[in-house]
């Protein structure tokens, strides 16, 4: 087999090949570089940061490693609760964007109401602060006397995150839409499809395929938000973070509850960027 | 023989906007026969094609398929649209199918019927087009003349009654030109009723029973081929043909 004599040889050729070496040892004087500017900046900072006046005050409210320890895993436990609530919302969200995205779709004059209803939705739940109308709906909707269990917070504070979501991610939904080519539809026409079927066989998977990394970055949004359900009522991580502050008279939880919050997120962001990266890619 | 008019086109006219694309177009296309439109780009030739496939409504004027005027907009274009089958220019394969996929769809959402059902006999046809090996892959796996006899099985797996063909070979590199070529000789040769708007002038002149010489929207000429290329009568369709043959 003279395939099997061949590849040691090139690979040897390719060891001695001068460019080669020549651009390993640029890459590797670049990565030297890197980390001795980063050492010394971070370096700068663990000297400097001590010496500012008040350093000593903030460490001992924000820093404060026994709080730490004993605080962490109550704010842990209290963050399942954030995760049950970012799993049945995550679902409802994108459900009802991509109802609201095809409602916004509709071609056909008899369904113009559907897309009114759409536009006005994506205007109204764009345009005002999640905050608000987690106040307005977990506050405004129970006060009108609901008996037990429909005034919870749990309720009313996730329906008030869909709905918002739901405005955000029906507009990525839509632009995934018009951004498959007129052609598609075309093709699809000539063979006698139905608009509902060409919808759902051919442009939709399509569309969603494009907006994956889009979305990503909402769910990501999504699990940051889920904590302002804490002024409404759930014990979630943020309310556990501000009791056991009260507590310790002592800040430190909510550096332990951002800790734990970014032990989510950036692997999350990580992933996205990687999804956007690879998509740029294969559209290239 | 008694030729049946399987597709006449009376005084079709169709604009976008102020601009008038087609202006009053007649046309009768035999049953079996195969008619090539040719013109200059922008004469609108795929205007036209997208008309008759009633993929663009038209201002005024008939379509009659089988002597009945489908381009009634009181009708439902559904039925309509499946008697009719189209390739076009840049394939438009769904990405996101493999081959086979592509041409089941139609058949399975439209006909009822399935995939069991429909897979010998569209294995059958990827077979007798040469693509029996490349049934299951996708489309950016496959080469632009794969791609458009793909494109030509899906179309053909709906049992059309007429096949419009927009320009299929102008996307393809030259080497592919003749196997997507000879997939349209075949339907010929099986005397499928065929319209073709096309730039292959020599294919035009060999395989055509009828060619039509668009300009600026309407059908400056018409004959066989023998009289197209070999004897035009219209000035304009001289000089078409010497800018480009
Ligand atoms: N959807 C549309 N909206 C507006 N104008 C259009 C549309 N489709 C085609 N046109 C115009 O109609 C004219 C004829 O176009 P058409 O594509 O039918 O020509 P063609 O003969 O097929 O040309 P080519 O050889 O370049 O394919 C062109 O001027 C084009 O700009
Ligand atoms: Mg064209």
């Amino acid at each position: 087999m003279t395939g099997a004599l061949e590849k040691p040889k090139l690979q040897a050729s390719g060891a001695v090949n001068p460019r080669r070496i020549r651009e390993e040892r640029i890459r590797r004087r670049g990565f030297a570089v890197a980390s001795a500017s980063t050492a010394a900046v971070v370096l700068a900072l663990w000297i400097l940061i001590p010496m500012a006046p008040g350093w000593s005050k903030v460490q001992a409210s924000f820093f404060d490693w026994e709080v730490f320890a004993k605080t962490f895993p109550k704010l842990l436990s209290a963050f399942l609760v954030d995760i049950m609530i970012f799993a049945w919302s995550a679902p409802l969200i994108a459900v009802s964007g991509l109802a609201m995205a095809l409602c916004r779709d509709v071609r056909s004059p008899a369904l113009f109401p559907l897309k009114l209803f759409a536009i006005g939705y994506n205007d109204v739940f764009r345009g005002v602060p999640v905050m608000l109308v987690i106040y307005l709906f977990g506050f405004g909707i129970p006060g009108l006397g609901l008996p037990r269990p429909w005034n919870s917070p749990y309720i009313w504070g996730t329906l008030a995150l869909v709905c918002t979501y739901a405005a955000y991610v029906a507009e990525i939904i839509r632009t995934g839409i018009e951004s498959i080519h007129e052609s598609q539809r075309s093709a699809a026409m000539s063979l006698g499809l139905t608009p509902s079927d060409i919808m759902r066989f051919v442009i939709l998977p399509q569309a969603i395929r494009r907006v994956i990394p889009a979305n990503m970055n909402i769910l990501i949004a999504l699990q940051k938000d889920v904590a302002l359900l804490s002024v409404i009522g759930p014990v979630e991580i943020l309310r556990q973070a501000g009791v056991e502050k009260s507590l310790a008279a002592n800040f430190t939880p909510y550096v332990g509850a951002s800790i734990i919050f970014l032990a989510v997120t950036i692997p999350a962001t990580r992933y996205a960027d990687r999804l956007i990266e690879r998509q740029n890619r294969q559209r290239s | 023989m008694q030729t049946h008019e399987k597709l006449k086109l009376v005084g079709l006219r169709k604009s976008f906007g102020e601009h008038e694309v087609c202006r009053g177009i007649d046309l009768t296309v035999a049953e079996g026969s195969m008619v090539c439109l040719i013109g200059a780009s922008g004469s609108g030739k795929s205007t036209l094609l997208r008309c008759i496939n009633l993929l663009e409504p038209i201002d005024s004027g008939q379509i009659l398929l089988d002597g009945f005027d489908i381009a009634d907009p009181e009708i439902d274009p559904l039925p309509l649209r499946r008697r009719i089958g189209m390739v076009f220019q840049s394939y438009n394969l769904f990405p996101h199918m493999t081959a086979i996929e592509n041409v089941m769809l139609a058949p399975r959402r439209v006909h009822r019927r399935s995939r069991a059902e429909l897979r010998d006999e569209i294995t059958a046809m990827f077979e007798r087009f040469g693509l029996k090996s490349h049934i299951g892959h996708y489309p950016d796996q496959l080469s632009g003349g794969q791609q458009q006899r793909v494109a030509i099985i899906r179309a053909l797996a709906m049992k059309p009654e007429i096949m419009l063909f927009d320009e299929v070979t102008s996307a393809l590199d030259p080497e592919m030109v003749g196997e997507v070529l000879d997939v349209v000789r075949q339907l010929k040769s099986q005397r499928m009723t065929m319209v073709l708007a096309t730039h292959e002038m020599s294919f035009a002149r060999e395989a055509a029973d009828w060619v039509c010489f668009l300009d600026k929207g309407v059908i400056a000429e018409a004959g066989p081929p023998a009289q197209i290329f070999g004897n035009p009568k219209e000035a304009r369709t001289r000089e078409f043909l010497s800018r480009i043959l």
